[in-house]
């Protein structure tokens, strides 16, 4: 019995704090969803009001749409270079060691530094560059473009993001037994062959994992875009966690961002549960 | 693997691909070290006299050894946090999952993954600065808190593969569950203890939204912060601000330089749990 007491007083204080700072807040979250405060005064029940004129609102519409497109596109363009380099990694090269060590420098610096850099690159050397190169669809900066802007920080995000992502692949990878490689070759396969066959199906839960936490990540976008174009130009790259912070700080919309929240809460849980379902169906056929 | 010969294209691709990482950083480099007017000159040359000076100026005006400190103290006191309480409460939830409320505990923190963080933004703030938590103290409480998710995760896999008789034994001898944790499971822990450790680093280090929320006074901001608040004042220097960049990105990279290895390896374990 005595044990037992023991393991409470490890484990309920956490639970305690856990549900102060995590789960009170979030469960206020919700509760302002259903009202009118401003984060200050008096506020009234308003029912699903707030939630109603969130669908209807052009601003986070457009939040929404841009999110997604970004995160969509960095996702894809993110597996794609990871896994390549990944496997790249994986053979035998010269300076294996000092290759992965640069691959995974951009996991360890601050996005919003990052980005502030990649701004520069942006709007100065790049168009520079280009005005010398005599391509003049350059020589503007893209930042300062509203079609443009977000593939800026669709460079930046993947930039960034392929280095964890080529890690977990690269775990993925050393856990692929040679003998297989082996007989594949003795087989009269060829190194294509050995990627479709052996490499991606062998790998297939951690393209499921990489997948869905590249797509999470990416769907909060925040750093990036304050370092890059601060939502901008005009709203063209206002991000969803972006417009909440906003408008929900700085526009007096508590309530009403609060909703958002919500709504934005329930669109990254559907997301992430799709993509798993499908993406395990996927690995048991393979 | 061995025995194989080297295979020179997919290295000098990797080499070609590695350009795109390091020339950032190059550029970096150069241009904190040069004058408004030989960057006009040339944006990508080296400098011809290295202008130490934009150091000085940066540490002066962004008051980088006070952000330096203050990064430093938060970091430092999440991740020893982290490490004693994470596993602690990891180790009380491994040992009862047959328990309905312990299996409960687990689910609860671990779903906890999901939740967007703009869902708890707005209130949290309100909160921590009703509660007079709107400082470094406050902050590092919430990484602590805010890391069990992914910590209780990955600490109850490697728990659950420590054998049993080991505490068993030092029950008999008269430990107590307490005594059995910290003299028992937490040396036995360290290897998880090191992934937490340098995840929990990166983190605590590098993140900008949480302090840029939470801090209210600009003399306890953070590295990351820093850049942001000065942001306005460099607009017309990118000398300056370049080596302001840099200095904050210094720390983290020089100890990469020396852990590398150790770091990408702790960063693989936590991910193939």
């Amino acid at each position: 019995m005595k044990k037992e007491r023991a393991y409470i007083w490890m484990a309920v204080p956490a639970l305690i704090i856990f549900f102060v700072f995590h789960t009170y807040p979030a469960l206020q979250g919700i509760f302002y969803s259903f009202t009118d405060w401003k984060g200050y005064g008096d506020w009234n029940f308003v029912g699903f009001k707030n939630y109603l004129n969130v669908f209807q609102d052009d601003r986070a519409g457009s939040a929404y749409l841009f999110t997604f497109k970004f995160a969509i596109v960095s996702t894809i363009l993110v597996n794609i270079f990871s896994l390549f380099i990944a496997v790249g990694l994986n053979t035998k090269i010269k300076f294996q060691k000092t290759l992965r060590a640069v691959y995974f420098l951009p996991n360890i610096l601050s996005i919003l530094i990052v980005g502030y850099i990649f701004n520069f690159i942006f709007a100065h050397f790049l168009p520079q560059i280009a005005d010398s190169l005599g391509i003049t669809a350059l020589s503007k900066n893209i930042l300062g473009n509203p079609d443009l802007a977000w593939i800026g920080i669709v460079i930046v995000a993947v930039w960034q993001a392929v280095a964890f992502n080529t890690i977990l692949y690269l775990a993925g990878l050393a856990t692929i037994s040679e003998d297989l490689y082996e007989a594949a070759s003795i087989d009269g396969a060829g190194a294509w062959k050995k990627f479709w066959k052996i490499t991606f199906p062998m790998i297939a839960p951690f393209f499921t994992i990489n997948m869905v936490l590249a797509m999470k990540n990416f769907l909060m976008v925040f750093d990036h875009i304050i370092a890059l174009t601060g939502g901008g130009p005009g709203q063209a790259t206002e991000s969803i966690s972006l417009l909440i912070y906003r408008g929900g700080f700085q526009g007096g919309e508590f309530a009403y961002q609060s909703a958002n929240a919500v709504i934005y809460f329930i669109v990254i849980l559907v997301v992430s549960v799709v993509q798993i379902k499908i993406l395990q169906r996927r690995e048991v056929q393979a | 693997m061995f025995g194989k010969r080297i295979n020179w294209p997919v290295t000098v691709l990797l080499m070609l691909g590695s350009l795109l990482i390091l020339f950032p950083l190059y550029l970096t480099i150069t241009i904190a070290l040069k004058t408004p007017k030989e960057l006009a000159n040339s944006l990508w040359a080296l400098p011809k006299e290295w202008k130490w000076q934009n150091f000085l100026d940066a540490i002066e005006l962004t008051n980088f050894f006070s952000a330096l400190t203050n990064s430093l103290i938060i970091t430092v006191s999440v991740v020893i946090l982290t490490l004693l309480t994470n596993s602690l409460v990891a180790y009380a939830i491994a040992r009862n999952m047959h328990k309905r409320f312990y299996k409960f505990l687990f689910y609860y923190f671990v779903s906890a993954m999901f939740i967007p963080f703009p869902i708890i933004m707005l209130p949290i703030v309100k909160q921590t600065s009703n509660w007079g938590m709107d400082n470094l103290t406050g902050l590092i409480f919430l990484y602590i808190v805010y890391g069990l998710a992914f910590n209780v995760f990955i600490y109850v896999g490697y728990i659950k593969s420590i054998p049993l008789e080991l505490e068993d034994a030092a029950i008999i001898d008269g430990a107590t569950r307490w005594q059995v944790f910290w003299r028992v499971i937490f040396p036995l822990l360290m290897p998880m203890n090191a992934t937490v450790g340098i995840l929990t680093t990166l983190w605590a280090w590098n993140d900008f939204m949480l302090p840029l929320i939470i801090l209210s006074d600009p003399d306890l901001a953070t590295l990351p912060l820093v850049q942001y608040i000065f942001q306005s004042q460099f607009s017309t220097d990118y000398n300056l601000a370049f080596a302001s960049y840099l200095m904050a990105l210094a720390p983290m990279v020089i100890v990469y330089i020396f852990a590398q290895k150790w770091i990408i390896s702790g960063v693989m374990k936590g991910s193939l749990k």
